[in-house]
């Protein structure tokens, strides 16, 4: 087993299924000899061809509305926004077309259909780059929205996805492509979706994440370890729908939980955790649920980036709230 | 080849500059006239950029084959359909315009959900419908119901569909059809990946889309026939331009002489059509299919036409935007009525069949909404089942709330 980082797992989960169903097709902007813009179709379509690996024009809307078109034929598209901040371009066409299409065939057709996207702050990008807009995709019946936070997952996740006859948007954040490098098994693998990770056991204070926040969770718990607080570390995995399963069994033990997301904090998926969790769990708790989300301002590209993201600090300071509470 | 494209596709006013390039080098230029717009893309010495728009424009003159009067006036280009043909497709339109009554008035009964009128359109809509395969995929807008019924969708669903029913959506096996588009645009691009993938499958068919005037202005309706062009995808793109977009007449859209012309920009045929006019309007479609299965790509069809009725049935008044001047004036370009006199004058056609199919239309829509009366009303656990494949957690749980509240 090799080391490998997430855009590599990335890369070779599209390998990996472009190789065992020809009807997958990878297409999007600047994906076939330049092999994307952060290198995640590097190399498919020297290997798999331009038939299966292609070039789009420039037109968000256009592409992936071409990608509802051509599952018709049964082709199975994994299709790449450049960045997720261009979504807005695509909005009709994922949460008006894609989003409905099983449901607006009385489920006589499926949507087995995956967009692939870099999203996520701390990299110095220009605006409507960094966005993180999860929460409009979770807002939307029919999509699943999967996030991973390392290259293992990312894998297994993808593939997952690629075999789903349900839309998935796939949501990888730009900090985590090369940031970490770990053991990624080289056969095919599934990871399910809807089924969230426990990272980290502990005792006092479950912490929830996703995505780049599951590594600043991880290194706040391993700093309130220190002040002699055990906290549980939580990877959703996907956003929509919630293993609330997971997370209720480990509020039961911990009596405490933190919800962590980077994107603002109104509505969204911390709000929707912190509330079904509420319904579900209050008579386990000891504190109210707190979350660490990004104020409610637009992305500050470039200028501020740092005191804007949420980090292992803030994780820290809500952490010592609810078990001091 | 170059001589079938470009020469047989000039008459009917497909723009390609082919005939300037020749006329003035005397001598087929292949390569310049499959990229006809090179020219223009590289501004030589003397270059006229506003002669140049006129002159493209004056070229998308209304292609015609039947008058108003029901006389042929392009006898070159009568399709080639058999007296049988012409009658079948004589009948169709009667049976839709009745159809298109019946609908309005259970509408205003209360007896349908949403319903957008139809009588004006018969040519546009079912002259095009009628120059396809059955292996062809149709992606229609609101209005285009008719198509997919003569495609092979039961009317029974189609006034489901009317009534929101999602039973309304399952199509048959054989019907390739996607459900009536809401969002205008939106069939645009969807039918450039159904074409894309018909392609890919080396498939001998095609996709064809309908919007309206409205619809050209829409982002999507140029990504659409754009994206089709880039990959010389087998669509076929109808504008049925109607003249107004609910009450927004069709100058407002756009400065552009005539709406084919868009074509020209994305490198495809455009085609200005009578669409009052149904040989003409079945003519260009069946050119536009033998190119697109030819391999040779899309094609832009605006059809130029009327709708009689209200947008639709949903409280729109066309009385706030239309004149009975304009109204009258429509009505005597008819599609019915012109067919009607082509086909009396061959024989083919009398007053006794006329009523033949209207009687049995009128059968038929009573047949089909008791059918649609009969059918179990939807309920909300359906709509969860029809979510996913596997219902997901979060819809689990408010499955068995919902199976609860149905079961009272």
């Amino acid at each position: 087993m090799a080391e490998k980082t997430m855009i590599q797992a990335i890369t070779e989960a599209m390998a990996t299924e472009l190789k065992n169903d020809e009807n997958v097709l990878v297409f999007g902007e600047d994906v076939g000899v330049n092999g994307g813009v952060f290198r995640a179709t590097e190399g498919l379509q020297k290997e798999f061809g331009e038939a299966r690996v292609f070039d789009t024009p420039l037109a968000e809307s256009g592409l992936v509305s071409m990608g509802l078109g051509l599952t018709l034929e049964d082709y199975r598209p994994v299709i790449e926004i450049q960045f997720f901040g261009f979504l807005f371009e695509a909005m009709d066409g994922v949460a008006g077309q894609i989003a409905r299409h099983r449901f607006r065939s009385g489920n006589s057709k499926p949507m087995p259909l995956v967009i692939r996207a870099p999203f996520g702050g701390g990299v110095h990008t220009p605006e409507m780059h960094a966005d993180s807009l999860e929460g409009l995709m979770a807002q939307t019946p029919g999509l699943k929205v999967v996030i991973p936070s390392n290259p293992e997952d990312a894998k297994g996740l993808l593939i997952e996805a690629i075999r789903s006859n349900d839309p998935v948007i796939f949501l990888e954040h730009m900090k985590l492509y090369r940031s970490f490098r770990e053991e990624v098994p080289e056969e095919d693998y599934t990871v399910e979706i809807g089924k969230a990770k426990v990272k980290r056991e502990g005792t006092d204070v479950t912490l929830i994440a996703y995505g780049a926040m599951v590594q600043e969770s991880i290194k706040a718990a391993e700093a309130l370890e220190e002040d002699g607080i055990s906290a549980e570390v939580i990877d959703l995995r996907t956003v929509s729908p919630v293993d609330y399963d997971t997370l209720v069994e480990s509020i039961e033990k911990t009596n405490r939980a933190v919800v962590v997301q980077e994107a603002q904090r109104q509505a969204g998926i911390a709000a929707n955790v912190a509330a079904e969790l509420s319904e579900r769990v209050i008579l386990s708790l000891e504190a109210p649920i707190k979350r660490v989300t990004a104020p409610d301002t637009v992305y500050p590209f470039t200028q501020a980036e740092e005191i804007w993201l949420p980090n292992k600090d803030d994780i820290i300071e809500k952490a010592k709230e609810v078990y001091n509470f | 080849m170059f001589k079938a494209n470009c020469f047989a596709t000039l008459k009917f006013t497909v723009v390609t500059d082919c005939d300037k390039i020749i006329n003035k080098s005397n001598k087929i230029n292949i390569k310049k006239c499959e990229r006809f717009g090179e020219h223009l893309m590289a501004p030589k010495k003397g270059f006229d950029p506003v002669k140049a728009l006129e002159e493209i424009e004056k070229k998308f003159e209304m292609y015609q084959i039947l008058n108003e009067k029901g006389e042929v006036v392009n006898e070159d280009d009568m399709p080639d359909l058999s007296d049988d043909e012409l009658v079948e497709l004589m009948r169709r339109m009667v049976w839709t315009r009745v159809l298109d009554q019946r609908s309005i008035s259970l509408s205003r009964q209360g007896r349908l959900g949403f319903y957008a009128p139809t009588a004006g359109q018969e040519a546009s809509q079912l002259a095009s419908q009628y120059a396809l395969e059955k292996e062809d995929y149709i992606v229609p807008g609101y209005r285009d119901v008719p198509q997919l019924i003569w495609q092979g969708l039961p009317l029974t669903q189609a006034f489901l569909f009317s009534r929101g029913h999602f039973k309304g959506n399952q199509f048959p096996e054989g019907v390739n059809a996607l459900s009536p588009q809401i969002i205008i645009g939106a069939s645009f691009v969807q039918t450039a990946g159904i074409a894309l993938g018909i392609k890919k499958r080396d498939k001998k068919a095609v996709a064809i889309t309908y919007t309206g005037d409205g619809g050209s202005s829409q982002g999507d309706f140029y990504e659409g026939i754009n994206f089709a062009s880039a990959y010389l995808a087998p669509a076929i793109f109808v504008i049925q331009n109607n003249q107004y977009a609910i009450s927004t007449p069709r100058d407002l859209q756009t400065n552009a002489k005539t709406l084919a012309q868009k074509a020209v920009a994305v490198g495809i045929p455009g085609v200005y059509v009578d669409g009052m006019d149904p040989l003409a309007v079945y003519k260009v479609t069946k050119d536009a299919r033998d190119r697109a299965v030819a391999g040779e790509g899309p094609t832009l069809i605006e059809t130029l036409c009327y709708r009689y009725g209200a947008h639709t049935m949903a409280g729109d008044d066309p009385t706030r935007y239309r004149t009975s001047d304009e109204d009258s004036d429509w009505e005597k370009k008819d599609p019915l009525v012109r067919f009607r006199k082509f086909l009396e004058e061959k024989d083919l056609w009398n007053e006794d069949k006329e009523n033949e199919v209207m009687e049995q239309a009128k059968e038929d829509v009573k047949k089909a909404i008791k059918e649609a009366d009969g059918t179990d009303k939807q309920t909300v656990t359906q709509l969860m089942e029809n979510m996913y494949e596997d219902m997901p957690q979060n819809l689990q749980e408010q499955y068995e709330v919902y199976k609860e509240k149905e079961s009272k």
